[in-house]
Protein backbone atom coordinates (compact mmCIF):
# COMPACT_ATOMS: atom_id res chain seq x y z
CA UNK A 1 0.00 0.00 0.00
CA UNK A 2 1.09 3.63 -0.83
CA UNK A 3 1.25 5.45 2.39
CA UNK A 4 0.41 9.05 2.91
CA UNK A 5 3.43 10.38 5.25
CA UNK A 6 2.77 12.97 7.51
CA UNK A 7 6.34 13.58 9.46
CA UNK A 8 5.27 16.38 12.01
CA UNK A 9 7.32 19.09 13.29
CA UNK A 10 9.88 17.43 15.49
CA UNK A 11 11.43 14.98 12.52
CA UNK A 12 12.39 18.21 10.49
CA UNK A 13 14.87 19.13 13.50
CA UNK A 14 15.24 17.47 16.63
CA UNK A 15 13.93 14.19 15.54
CA UNK A 16 15.43 14.24 12.20
CA UNK A 17 17.02 10.64 12.74
CA UNK A 18 13.10 9.36 13.43
CA UNK A 19 11.88 10.33 10.11
CA UNK A 20 15.53 9.30 8.42
CA UNK A 21 14.92 5.95 9.78
CA UNK A 22 11.20 5.42 9.10
CA UNK A 23 11.95 6.21 5.55
CA UNK A 24 15.03 3.83 5.41
CA UNK A 25 13.09 1.32 6.59
CA UNK A 26 9.91 1.75 4.42
CA UNK A 27 12.00 1.65 1.50
CA UNK A 28 13.74 -1.14 2.90
CA UNK A 29 10.40 -3.17 3.03
CA UNK A 30 9.50 -1.65 -0.30
CA UNK A 31 6.35 0.25 0.97
CA UNK A 32 6.45 3.57 -0.98
CA UNK A 33 5.06 6.80 0.96
CA UNK A 34 3.97 10.07 -0.27
CA UNK A 35 4.66 13.34 1.48
CA UNK A 36 1.83 16.01 1.70
CA UNK A 37 2.85 19.03 0.45
CA UNK A 38 2.93 22.04 2.40
CA UNK A 39 1.88 20.42 5.78
CA UNK A 40 1.44 22.81 8.92
CA UNK A 41 2.03 21.95 12.44
CA UNK A 42 -0.61 19.97 14.06
CA UNK A 43 -0.81 21.95 17.47
CA UNK A 44 1.46 19.05 19.42
CA UNK A 45 0.25 19.78 22.86
CA UNK A 46 0.74 23.21 22.64
CA UNK A 47 -2.84 24.47 20.33
CA UNK A 48 -5.21 22.45 22.89
CA UNK A 49 -4.28 24.83 26.13
CA UNK A 50 -4.49 28.03 23.73
CA UNK A 51 -7.58 27.15 21.96
CA UNK A 52 -9.50 24.11 21.91
CA UNK A 53 -10.98 24.90 17.90
CA UNK A 54 -7.11 25.73 16.89
CA UNK A 55 -6.58 21.91 18.15
CA UNK A 56 -8.69 20.26 15.66
CA UNK A 57 -8.31 22.84 12.90
CA UNK A 58 -4.27 22.60 12.68
CA UNK A 59 -4.87 18.76 12.27
CA UNK A 60 -7.71 18.90 9.96
CA UNK A 61 -5.79 21.24 7.59
CA UNK A 62 -3.67 18.43 7.10
CA UNK A 63 -6.14 15.31 6.91
CA UNK A 64 -8.01 17.65 4.09
CA UNK A 65 -4.57 17.93 2.02
CA UNK A 66 -4.07 14.28 2.26
CA UNK A 67 -7.25 13.34 0.93
CA UNK A 68 -6.65 15.01 -1.96
CA UNK A 69 -3.67 13.01 -2.88
CA UNK A 70 -4.87 10.68 -5.10
CA UNK A 71 -4.20 6.83 -5.48
CA UNK A 72 -3.18 6.35 -1.53
CA UNK A 73 -3.86 4.43 1.29
CA UNK A 74 -3.95 5.68 5.01
CA UNK A 75 -1.85 8.68 6.65
CA UNK A 76 0.76 7.51 8.08
CA UNK A 77 2.34 9.00 11.35
CA UNK A 78 5.63 8.37 13.11
CA UNK A 79 5.41 11.01 15.97
CA UNK A 80 2.57 10.19 18.70
CA UNK A 81 1.53 13.50 19.67
CA UNK A 82 0.69 14.18 15.92
CA UNK A 83 -0.64 10.81 15.87
CA UNK A 84 -3.79 11.25 18.78
CA UNK A 85 -3.92 14.88 17.43
CA UNK A 86 -5.21 13.93 13.86
CA UNK A 87 -6.88 11.08 15.11
CA UNK A 88 -8.72 13.28 17.25
CA UNK A 89 -10.21 14.93 14.62
CA UNK A 90 -11.44 11.82 12.62
CA UNK A 91 -13.20 10.79 16.24
CA UNK A 92 -14.66 14.07 17.41
CA UNK A 93 -16.06 15.36 14.77
CA UNK A 94 -18.24 12.18 14.04
CA UNK A 95 -19.43 12.45 17.39
CA UNK A 96 -19.97 16.63 17.18
CA UNK A 97 -21.62 18.40 14.60
CA UNK A 98 -21.10 21.72 16.07
CA UNK A 99 -17.32 21.13 15.86
CA UNK A 100 -17.27 19.45 12.59
CA UNK A 101 -19.11 22.28 11.24
CA UNK A 102 -16.35 24.88 12.63
CA UNK A 103 -13.76 22.66 11.58
CA UNK A 104 -15.13 23.52 7.95
CA UNK A 105 -15.74 26.75 8.36
CA UNK A 106 -12.10 27.91 9.70
CA UNK A 107 -10.79 25.04 6.39
CA UNK A 108 -12.94 26.81 3.84
CA UNK A 109 -10.42 30.13 3.85
CA UNK A 110 -8.08 27.64 2.44
CA UNK A 111 -10.34 25.94 0.36
CA UNK A 112 -10.07 23.18 2.01
CA UNK A 113 -12.78 20.35 3.55
CA UNK A 114 -12.41 16.87 5.57
CA UNK A 115 -14.74 13.95 3.51
CA UNK A 116 -13.76 11.54 6.16
CA UNK A 117 -12.31 9.07 3.72
CA UNK A 118 -8.50 8.39 5.39
CA UNK A 119 -7.63 6.43 7.93
CA UNK A 120 -5.17 7.65 10.57
CA UNK A 121 -2.49 5.46 11.21
CA UNK A 122 0.35 5.26 13.99
CA UNK A 123 3.76 4.12 12.30
CA UNK A 124 3.63 0.99 15.24
CA UNK A 125 0.60 -0.10 14.41
CA UNK A 126 1.65 0.09 10.43
CA UNK A 127 4.73 -1.66 11.39
CA UNK A 128 2.81 -4.48 13.85
CA UNK A 129 -0.03 -5.03 11.65
CA UNK A 130 0.52 -4.03 7.94
CA UNK A 131 4.20 -5.37 7.73
CA UNK A 132 3.66 -7.66 10.60
CA UNK A 133 6.85 -9.60 12.42
CA UNK A 134 7.14 -12.30 10.37
CA UNK A 135 8.34 -9.93 6.98
CA UNK A 136 10.48 -8.12 9.21
CA UNK A 137 12.05 -11.70 10.54
CA UNK A 138 12.27 -12.79 7.15
CA UNK A 139 14.56 -9.50 6.34
CA UNK A 140 16.63 -9.52 9.59
CA UNK A 141 20.52 -9.94 8.15
CA UNK A 142 22.04 -8.71 10.95
CA UNK A 143 20.48 -10.60 14.43
CA UNK A 144 20.21 -8.72 17.59
CA UNK A 145 21.32 -11.99 19.48
CA UNK A 146 21.35 -11.35 23.57
CA UNK A 147 20.19 -7.67 23.15
CA UNK A 148 17.34 -6.80 25.74
CA UNK A 149 15.49 -4.19 24.86
CA UNK A 150 12.86 -2.31 26.94
CA UNK A 151 9.61 -1.47 24.73
CA UNK A 152 8.75 2.16 25.49
CA UNK A 153 5.08 3.38 24.43
CA UNK A 154 4.14 5.88 26.18
CA UNK A 155 1.13 7.86 26.32
CA UNK A 156 -0.31 9.37 22.96
CA UNK A 157 -0.04 6.34 20.78
CA UNK A 158 -1.75 4.46 23.07
CA UNK A 159 -4.45 6.93 24.98
CA UNK A 160 -7.19 7.27 25.08
CA UNK A 161 -8.54 5.95 22.19
CA UNK A 162 -6.60 2.64 22.38
CA UNK A 163 -7.83 0.93 19.12
CA UNK A 164 -4.58 -1.11 18.11
CA UNK A 165 -3.14 -2.07 20.89
CA UNK A 166 -3.99 -2.68 24.68
CA UNK A 167 -4.31 1.11 26.23
CA UNK A 168 -2.49 -0.08 29.70
CA UNK A 169 -0.82 -2.95 28.87
CA UNK A 170 0.79 -2.65 25.04
CA UNK A 171 2.63 -5.82 23.18
CA UNK A 172 2.41 -4.62 19.96
CA UNK A 173 6.04 -3.89 19.66
CA UNK A 174 6.95 -7.74 21.25
CA UNK A 175 6.83 -9.06 18.15
CA UNK A 176 8.90 -7.12 16.27
CA UNK A 177 11.77 -6.92 18.60
CA UNK A 178 11.96 -10.91 18.70
CA UNK A 179 11.84 -10.98 15.07
CA UNK A 180 15.21 -8.84 15.27
CA UNK A 181 16.28 -11.50 17.15
CA UNK A 182 16.43 -9.14 20.31
CA UNK A 183 15.02 -10.61 23.87
CA UNK A 184 11.90 -8.20 25.27
CA UNK A 185 12.84 -7.19 28.49
CA UNK A 186 10.36 -7.51 30.94
CA UNK A 187 9.42 -4.21 32.69
CA UNK A 188 6.56 -2.45 33.89
CA UNK A 189 7.10 1.34 32.91
CA UNK A 190 6.28 0.54 28.80
CA UNK A 191 3.04 2.85 29.14
CA UNK A 192 3.35 5.07 31.49
CA UNK A 193 4.08 9.32 31.33
CA UNK A 194 7.50 10.78 30.22
CA UNK A 195 6.24 14.20 31.77
CA UNK A 196 6.00 15.27 28.08
CA UNK A 197 6.61 19.55 27.93
CA UNK A 198 6.66 19.37 31.20
CA UNK A 199 10.51 18.73 30.85
CA UNK A 200 10.76 21.66 29.92
CA UNK A 201 8.53 23.57 32.18
CA UNK A 202 8.53 22.07 35.29
CA UNK A 203 11.56 19.82 35.09
CA UNK A 204 11.42 19.45 38.91
CA UNK A 205 8.00 17.46 38.34
CA UNK A 206 8.69 15.75 35.15
CA UNK A 207 12.41 14.78 35.90
CA UNK A 208 10.91 12.51 38.80
CA UNK A 209 8.89 10.37 36.00
CA UNK A 210 11.80 9.88 33.55
CA UNK A 211 13.65 9.21 36.77
CA UNK A 212 11.60 6.49 37.55
CA UNK A 213 11.47 4.98 33.87
CA UNK A 214 14.85 4.82 33.87
CA UNK A 215 15.50 2.96 37.14
CA UNK A 216 13.04 0.59 35.61
CA UNK A 217 14.95 0.12 32.77
CA UNK A 218 18.20 -0.75 34.69
CA UNK A 219 19.32 -4.53 33.41
CA UNK A 220 18.28 -3.70 29.62
CA UNK A 221 20.40 -2.77 26.73
CA UNK A 222 18.39 -0.52 25.16
CA UNK A 223 14.96 1.80 25.36
CA UNK A 224 12.97 1.83 21.88
CA UNK A 225 10.58 4.32 21.81
CA UNK A 226 7.76 5.42 19.32
CA UNK A 227 7.50 9.35 19.92
CA UNK A 228 9.82 12.24 19.43
CA UNK A 229 8.88 13.73 22.76
CA UNK A 230 9.69 10.29 24.66
CA UNK A 231 13.04 9.93 22.83
CA UNK A 232 14.18 13.11 24.13
CA UNK A 233 13.19 13.25 27.59
CA UNK A 234 14.50 9.57 28.02
CA UNK A 235 17.51 10.40 26.01
CA UNK A 236 18.30 14.26 27.00
CA UNK A 237 18.53 14.15 30.81
CA UNK A 238 19.58 10.76 31.84
CA UNK A 239 22.70 12.17 33.79
CA UNK A 240 20.78 15.47 35.52
CA UNK A 241 17.89 13.12 36.67
CA UNK A 242 20.52 10.55 38.02
CA UNK A 243 21.46 12.94 40.74
CA UNK A 244 20.34 12.42 44.11
CA UNK A 245 20.07 8.56 42.88
CA UNK A 246 23.22 6.69 43.50
CA UNK A 247 22.73 4.53 40.39
CA UNK A 248 24.05 5.33 36.13
CA UNK A 249 20.90 6.00 34.66
CA UNK A 250 23.01 6.09 31.06
CA UNK A 251 21.02 3.70 28.53
CA UNK A 252 21.01 3.56 24.86
CA UNK A 253 18.02 5.04 23.60
CA UNK A 254 16.81 4.67 20.01
CA UNK A 255 13.31 4.76 17.87
CA UNK A 256 12.05 1.52 17.12
CA UNK A 257 12.44 1.85 12.81
CA UNK A 258 16.07 2.29 14.09
CA UNK A 259 16.09 -1.18 15.46
CA UNK A 260 14.45 -2.75 13.01
CA UNK A 261 16.39 -1.33 10.34
CA UNK A 262 19.96 -2.46 11.81
CA UNK A 263 18.96 -5.97 12.33
CA UNK A 264 17.69 -5.98 8.36
CA UNK A 265 20.85 -4.89 7.38
CA UNK A 266 20.69 -0.93 7.00
CA UNK A 267 23.85 1.09 8.42
CA UNK A 268 24.30 3.33 11.45
CA UNK A 269 24.39 5.71 8.96
CA UNK A 270 21.10 4.71 6.98
CA UNK A 271 19.09 5.05 10.50
CA UNK A 272 21.25 8.11 11.36
CA UNK A 273 21.93 6.72 14.64
CA UNK A 274 25.11 9.31 14.58
CA UNK A 275 22.29 11.69 15.96
CA UNK A 276 20.74 9.94 18.63
CA UNK A 277 21.73 11.69 22.12
CA UNK A 278 22.47 8.26 24.21
CA UNK A 279 23.94 5.59 22.50
CA UNK A 280 26.63 3.59 24.56
CA UNK A 281 30.05 2.03 23.27
CA UNK A 282 28.79 -1.11 24.33
CA UNK A 283 25.51 -0.92 22.06
CA UNK A 284 27.63 -0.34 18.88
CA UNK A 285 30.01 -3.04 19.97
CA UNK A 286 27.08 -5.81 19.56
CA UNK A 287 26.18 -3.96 16.57
CA UNK B 1 -13.35 37.25 31.75
CA UNK B 2 -12.70 33.61 33.01
CA UNK B 3 -15.64 30.70 33.22
CA UNK B 4 -15.52 27.26 33.71
CA UNK B 5 -19.60 26.65 33.18
CA UNK B 6 -18.93 24.91 30.19
CA UNK B 7 -16.23 22.47 32.21
CA UNK B 8 -18.79 21.90 34.81
CA UNK B 9 -21.38 20.81 32.15
CA UNK B 10 -18.51 17.89 30.64
CA UNK B 11 -18.60 16.58 34.55
CA UNK B 12 -21.60 17.11 35.92
CA UNK B 13 -22.19 12.95 36.70
CA UNK B 14 -19.04 12.89 38.48
CA UNK B 15 -18.97 10.91 41.70
CA UNK B 16 -16.22 11.89 43.16
CA UNK B 17 -14.23 7.82 43.61
CA UNK B 18 -10.96 9.39 43.07
CA UNK B 19 -9.64 7.10 39.96
CA UNK B 20 -8.14 9.86 38.40
CA UNK B 21 -6.70 10.51 41.04
CA UNK B 22 -4.94 7.20 41.55
CA UNK B 23 -4.14 7.25 38.10
CA UNK B 24 -2.60 10.62 37.34
CA UNK B 25 1.38 10.57 37.41
CA UNK B 26 1.94 13.88 38.33
CA UNK B 27 -0.40 14.31 41.49
CA UNK B 28 2.47 13.79 44.11
CA UNK B 29 3.40 17.40 43.02
CA UNK B 30 -0.01 18.76 42.89
CA UNK B 31 -1.27 21.55 45.55
CA UNK B 32 -4.93 19.58 45.23
CA UNK B 33 -5.51 16.02 43.94
CA UNK B 34 -7.76 16.03 40.32
CA UNK B 35 -10.59 14.47 42.14
CA UNK B 36 -11.01 17.54 44.44
CA UNK B 37 -10.14 20.28 41.26
CA UNK B 38 -13.18 18.14 39.93
CA UNK B 39 -15.27 19.32 42.84
CA UNK B 40 -14.50 22.89 42.80
CA UNK B 41 -15.52 22.89 39.10
CA UNK B 42 -18.82 21.45 40.12
CA UNK B 43 -19.24 23.81 42.68
CA UNK B 44 -18.04 27.09 40.70
CA UNK B 45 -15.10 27.82 43.08
CA UNK B 46 -13.17 29.34 40.10
CA UNK B 47 -11.00 31.48 42.62
CA UNK B 48 -9.56 28.52 44.27
CA UNK B 49 -9.53 26.54 40.68
CA UNK B 50 -6.96 29.33 39.32
CA UNK B 51 -5.02 29.45 42.13
CA UNK B 52 -3.97 25.96 42.34
CA UNK B 53 -1.10 24.48 40.20
CA UNK B 54 -3.33 21.13 39.55
CA UNK B 55 -4.46 21.71 35.81
CA UNK B 56 -0.99 22.79 35.39
CA UNK B 57 0.88 19.88 35.90
CA UNK B 58 -1.55 17.12 33.82
CA UNK B 59 1.20 16.21 30.91
CA UNK B 60 -1.73 14.88 28.93
CA UNK B 61 -1.08 10.89 29.64
CA UNK B 62 -4.95 10.21 29.06
CA UNK B 63 -4.92 7.67 32.10
CA UNK B 64 -7.77 9.51 33.70
CA UNK B 65 -9.84 9.48 30.99
CA UNK B 66 -9.02 6.08 29.67
CA UNK B 67 -9.98 4.98 33.64
CA UNK B 68 -12.39 6.99 34.56
CA UNK B 69 -16.12 4.83 34.88
CA UNK B 70 -18.47 7.71 33.97
CA UNK B 71 -16.68 7.89 31.21
CA UNK B 72 -15.58 11.84 31.70
CA UNK B 73 -13.46 13.38 29.54
CA UNK B 74 -11.28 14.69 32.08
CA UNK B 75 -8.21 15.25 29.94
CA UNK B 76 -10.08 17.63 27.78
CA UNK B 77 -11.50 19.25 30.82
CA UNK B 78 -7.88 19.97 32.29
CA UNK B 79 -6.80 21.59 29.30
CA UNK B 80 -10.16 23.45 28.97
CA UNK B 81 -8.71 25.29 32.27
CA UNK B 82 -5.20 25.81 31.08
CA UNK B 83 -7.56 27.76 27.92
CA UNK B 84 -9.12 29.34 30.55
CA UNK B 85 -6.32 30.33 32.56
CA UNK B 86 -4.16 31.22 28.83
CA UNK B 87 -7.04 33.94 28.00
CA UNK B 88 -7.21 35.28 30.99
CA UNK B 89 -3.49 35.67 31.56
CA UNK B 90 -3.77 34.49 35.45
CA UNK B 91 -0.43 34.98 37.06
CA UNK B 92 0.34 31.47 38.35
CA UNK B 93 -0.09 29.79 34.69
CA UNK B 94 2.54 32.48 32.98
CA UNK B 95 5.13 29.92 32.52
CA UNK B 96 2.55 27.56 30.57
CA UNK B 97 0.62 30.68 28.61
CA UNK B 98 4.50 31.81 27.56
CA UNK B 99 5.30 28.50 26.62
CA UNK B 100 1.83 27.17 24.74
CA UNK B 101 2.00 30.62 23.29
CA UNK B 102 5.96 31.09 22.20
CA UNK B 103 5.23 27.73 20.61
CA UNK B 104 2.15 28.53 18.85
CA UNK B 105 3.20 32.35 17.65
CA UNK B 106 6.33 30.46 16.00
CA UNK B 107 3.64 27.93 13.99
CA UNK B 108 1.89 31.25 13.06
CA UNK B 109 4.17 32.74 11.58
CA UNK B 110 6.05 29.63 9.15
CA UNK B 111 3.40 26.99 9.35
CA UNK B 112 5.67 24.87 11.72
CA UNK B 113 7.03 24.97 14.72
CA UNK B 114 10.96 26.45 14.79
CA UNK B 115 12.33 24.74 17.62
CA UNK B 116 14.93 27.53 18.57
CA UNK B 117 12.60 30.34 17.01
CA UNK B 118 10.15 28.79 19.75
CA UNK B 119 12.38 28.53 22.81
CA UNK B 120 14.20 31.81 21.86
CA UNK B 121 10.69 33.77 22.01
CA UNK B 122 9.50 31.77 24.93
CA UNK B 123 12.84 33.23 26.79
CA UNK B 124 11.73 36.67 25.59
CA UNK B 125 8.42 35.84 26.83
CA UNK B 126 9.77 34.93 30.44
CA UNK B 127 11.73 37.88 30.95
CA UNK B 128 14.16 35.58 33.40
CA UNK B 129 17.70 35.88 31.64
CA UNK B 130 18.57 32.59 34.24
CA UNK B 131 16.01 30.40 32.07
CA UNK B 132 18.02 29.99 29.18
CA UNK B 133 20.77 28.14 31.94
CA UNK B 134 18.57 25.63 32.55
CA UNK B 135 18.47 24.17 29.06
CA UNK B 136 22.51 24.47 27.84
CA UNK B 137 22.76 20.81 28.57
CA UNK B 138 20.02 19.98 25.99
CA UNK B 139 21.05 22.55 24.01
CA UNK B 140 24.52 22.30 23.71
CA UNK B 141 23.89 18.15 23.18
CA UNK B 142 21.07 18.79 20.27
CA UNK B 143 23.94 21.61 18.77
CA UNK B 144 26.52 19.07 18.93
CA UNK B 145 24.38 16.91 16.63
CA UNK B 146 23.62 18.84 14.60
CA UNK B 147 20.04 19.09 15.27
CA UNK B 148 19.45 22.42 16.28
CA UNK B 149 21.55 26.19 15.24
CA UNK B 150 21.01 29.16 16.72
CA UNK B 151 18.27 31.05 14.80
CA UNK B 152 16.73 34.31 15.67
CA UNK B 153 13.41 34.93 15.09
CA UNK B 154 11.89 35.92 11.93
CA UNK B 155 9.04 37.67 10.40
CA UNK B 156 5.63 35.26 9.24
CA UNK B 157 6.72 33.86 5.89
CA UNK B 158 4.52 32.55 3.27
CA UNK B 159 3.10 29.71 4.85
CA UNK B 160 2.21 31.30 7.70
CA UNK B 161 -1.36 30.57 8.91
CA UNK B 162 -2.32 33.89 9.83
CA UNK B 163 -5.86 33.81 7.92
CA UNK B 164 -6.61 30.25 9.67
CA UNK B 165 -5.64 31.69 13.30
CA UNK B 166 -7.80 34.37 12.53
CA UNK B 167 -10.92 32.31 11.51
CA UNK B 168 -10.69 30.39 14.26
CA UNK B 169 -10.46 33.27 16.98
CA UNK B 170 -13.55 34.92 15.02
CA UNK B 171 -15.54 31.38 15.08
CA UNK B 172 -14.72 30.96 19.13
CA UNK B 173 -15.90 35.13 19.78
CA UNK B 174 -19.05 34.19 17.86
CA UNK B 175 -19.71 31.32 20.45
Amino acid sequence: MKYIYYPGCSLEESAIEYDGATRALMAELGEELIDIEDWNCCGATAAEPMSELLSFVLPARNIALAEKIKNAGDILVPCSACYLNLKKVMVERDKDENLSHNIDEALAVDDLKIKGTRRVRHLLDVLAHDIGAARIAQGVMNPLKGLKIAPYYGCQCLRPYGGFDDPEEPVTMTGLIEACGADVFPWDSSAVCCGASGMNTKREVSGKLVQKILMDARGADAIVTVCPMCQMNLEGFQKSVARGTSEDLSITVLYLPQLLGLAMGLSEEAVMLHKNLAVADTFLEVL
Amino acid sequence: MITTTHIKELLSTCMQCGTCTASCPNAFAMDMPPRKLWRLVLMDRTEDIFNSNTFALCSTCYFCTLRCPRGLPLTRAMSLLKEQAFKAKTPGYKKGTAFYGSFMESVRRHGRVRETEFMTLYFMAMKNPLLPLEFTGIGLKLMKKNKVAIQLPSRADGSNLDRLFQKVREIEDRA
